[in-house]
C-alpha cells in the first residue's frame, strides 16, 4: 500500500507513469468514468481549503466513485478530541482512500502510519502540499512536452512559499533546468535550498529583484502571492508590492510561448487583463490538477 | 594523579570531554547507584589535554548507546577479569525516539497525545537530525 505524503515520495519513473495515465484520462475520459465505482474517498479537512477539497471530490466523482468527509469550517467539533490514529482507523473502515488536510506539520505522515487505506497529504500547514507539486509538474509537462532545457522563473514570496520549494526540489531531478528567482531581498529563497539542492546539484540559478528584468528569458513563469504579513513593515510592503504584479506591460517583454502558472488563489499579483492572453495558463493548471489527482487515486487504489 | 583502583569487572566510560562527566554521571543516574561508581574529572588525555571518565563496578548490562548523542568521541570499555574484553566506539544513533522533543510549535507532535517524538540522522559529520514529522532541522549541540 502506497501513500503520498511528500512530493518526493514518487520517483521520476513513477511520476512519468502517473502523468501518462493523466494524459490518457484527458484523451478518453469516458473510459475512466466507472473505474472507481463502489469506491469511497474520504476528505478529512481539519482546516478549510475549499479549492483543494473540490478538486479531490471532483476527481473521485469523475472516476465513478463517491465522497464522504468533513471540513473544519462546517463541522469543527466532529473529530475534535479524538487522536489522529483513532480517526484514520475509523474513517479507513468506511472509505477506500483518504485525503487529509491538517494545520499541523507532519499530521498526514503520522496518520499514514495507522491508516488501513492509502492516504494522500492534501496539505499540512506550511510544510508540504504534494498534489500541488504534481499539478505544477503535470502542467509544465503538458504545456512544454518535457521537463528538460527550460528556464523557469519563480516570482514572489520565495522564502515562505512551500509550493515553490517543493517545485524546485522536484524539478532538480531533471536535466538542464535553469532557475531565475525573482523576489524582494527579504523574501529570497532559503539558504538551505540554495546549498542542498541548487549548488549541490550544480543547477544554474540567478536571483533578481524585478520581474521586468528577467521575464524575457523565461519559458515558465510561476507566480506566487506576496503576503502583506510577511513584510517587516507597512512601508516595505507598499514600496515593493507592485514589483511583483504581472500585467500586460510586463508580459509584452516575454516570449510568445511563455507559460504563466500560479497555484491560486490569486489576490492581485496577476492583473485580470492578463487572463485572456494565451500565455496565461493558470486555469488550465487547475484543470490539470484535477486530472492528475484522478490518476493518483487510480494508482493508489490500484484499480487499473 | 589521583589513584583509582582498576576495576575487576564493569564498564569504563572513557574520553568524555572534560566538564561533561558530571552531567553524564547524573544522566545515567549513577548518583543513585548502590554499586561502586567513580567519576574522574580533568584526567590527563593525550588527545584532548583533559578528559573525564566514569568507572562502574559490576554492572555490564547498561544501554549506553545514547551517549553517542552527548559526545560521539566517548569510548566505552567493558572490563572483565581486569582486562578490556570489549571496546565500544560510539557513533550518532540513526534514529532518536522519545528522548528529545521537537520544538516546532506547528509540528503535529505539539498537539497529539501519545505521539512519540522521532528524529532521523541526516548528516552524520555535522550531527544534524530532522524531526520525522515536520522535518525541522536540529543540530546536536542545541
Ligand atoms: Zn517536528
Amino acid at each position: 500500500m502506497k501513500h503520498l505524503i511528500d512530493p518526493m515520495d514518487f520517483s521520476v519513473e513513477e511520476l512519468e507513469d502517473l502523468f501518462e495515465l493523466a494524459d490518457e484520462i484527458i484523451d478518453r475520459e469516458d473510459d475512466f468514468s466507472q473505474v472507481c465505482k463502489n469506491k469511497i474517498l474520504a476528505t478529512l479537512f481539519y482546516e478549510p481549503s475549499t479549492r483543494t477539497r473540490l478538486s479531490f471530490e471532483a476527481a473521485m466523482i469523475r472516476l465513478g466513485g463517491q465522497v464522504i468527509g468533513f471540513s473544519s469550517s462546517t463541522s469543527s467539533s466532529v473529530m475534535k478530541g479524538e487522536s489522529i490514529p483513532d480517526t484514520v482507523r475509523t474513517v479507513g473502515s468506511y472509505a477506500d482512500i483518504i485525503a487529509m488536510r491538517h494545520p499541523k506539520e507532519g499530521a498526514p505522515k503520522y496518520a499514514s502510519k495507522y491508516s488501513p487505506v492509502p492516504l494522500i497529504n492534501a496539505g499540512d500547514g506550511g510544510h508540504q502540499h504534494p498534489t500541488q507539486t504534481l499539478t505544477d509538474l503535470f502542467t509544465i509537462r503538458k504545456l512544454k512536452g518535457k521537463f528538460s532545457n527550460l528556464t523557469i522563473g519563480l516570482c514572489g514570496d520565495l522564502k515562505f512559499g512551500r509550493t515553490v520549494h517543493s517545485l524546485i526540489k522536484a524539478l532538480s531531478r531533471y536535466e538542464n533546468i535553469k532557475f531565475i528567482l525573482i523576489s524582494p531581498k527579504e523574501l529570497q529563497i532559503p539558504q538551505y535550498i540554495k546549498m542542498e539542492i541548487l549548488n549541490y546539484k550544480n543547477i544554474p540559478f540567478v536571483e533578481v529583484e524585478k520581474l521586468e528584468d528577467a521575464i524575457h528569458e523565461l519559458d515558465i513563469l510561476y507566480m506566487t502571492r506576496v503576503q502583506r504579513e510577511r513584510f517587516f513593515n507597512e512601508e516595505d510592503y507598499i514600496r515593493l508590492k507592485d514589483s511583483y504584479i504581472l500585467n500586460k506591460d510586463k508580459l509584452k517583454l516575454a516570449k510568445d510561448d511563455l507559460a504563466v502558472l500560479h497555484p491560486l488563489p490569486r489576490v492581485n499579483e496577476i492583473s485580470y487583463e492578463v487572463d485572456n492572453d494565451p500565455r496565461a495558463c493558470y486555469f488550465k493548471q487547475v484543470k490539470y490538477g484535477m486530472y492528475v489527482r484522478m490518476a493518483l487515486i487510480i494508482r493508489l487504489l490500484e484499480v487499473m | 594523579m589521583l589513584y583509582i583502583d582498576s576495576i575487576q569487572r564493569g564498564i569504563v566510560i572513557d574520553h568524555i570531554k572534560a566538564g561533561y562527566g558530571l552531567s553524564i554521571f547524573k544522566y545515567l543516574k549513577l548518583d543513585e547507584a548502590d554499586y561502586t561508581v567513580a567519576l574522574i574529572m580533568n584526567a590527563p588525555s593525550k588527545k584532548y589535554g583533559k578528559k573525564d571518565l566514569i568507572k562502574i563496578e559490576n554492572t555490564i548490562d547498561m544501554d549506553l548507546t545514547i551517549l553517542g548523542l552527548i559526545d560521539p568521541n566517548i569510548t566505552i570499555n567493558i572490563i572483565d577479569d581486569e582486562k578490556i574484553v570489549k571496546k565500544i566506539k560510539l557513533s550518532l544513533p540513526k534514529k532518536v525516539e522519545g528522548l528529545i522533543k521537537c520544538k516546532n510549535p506547528r509540528c503535529v507532535t505539539s498537539e497529539e497525545r501519545d505521539i512519540e517524538h522521532r528524529f532521523v540522522l541526516i548528516d552524520e559529520d555535522k550531527g544534524i537530525y530532522k524531526c520525522e514529522y515536520c522535518e525541522q532541522i536540529y543540530t546536536w549541540e542545541e
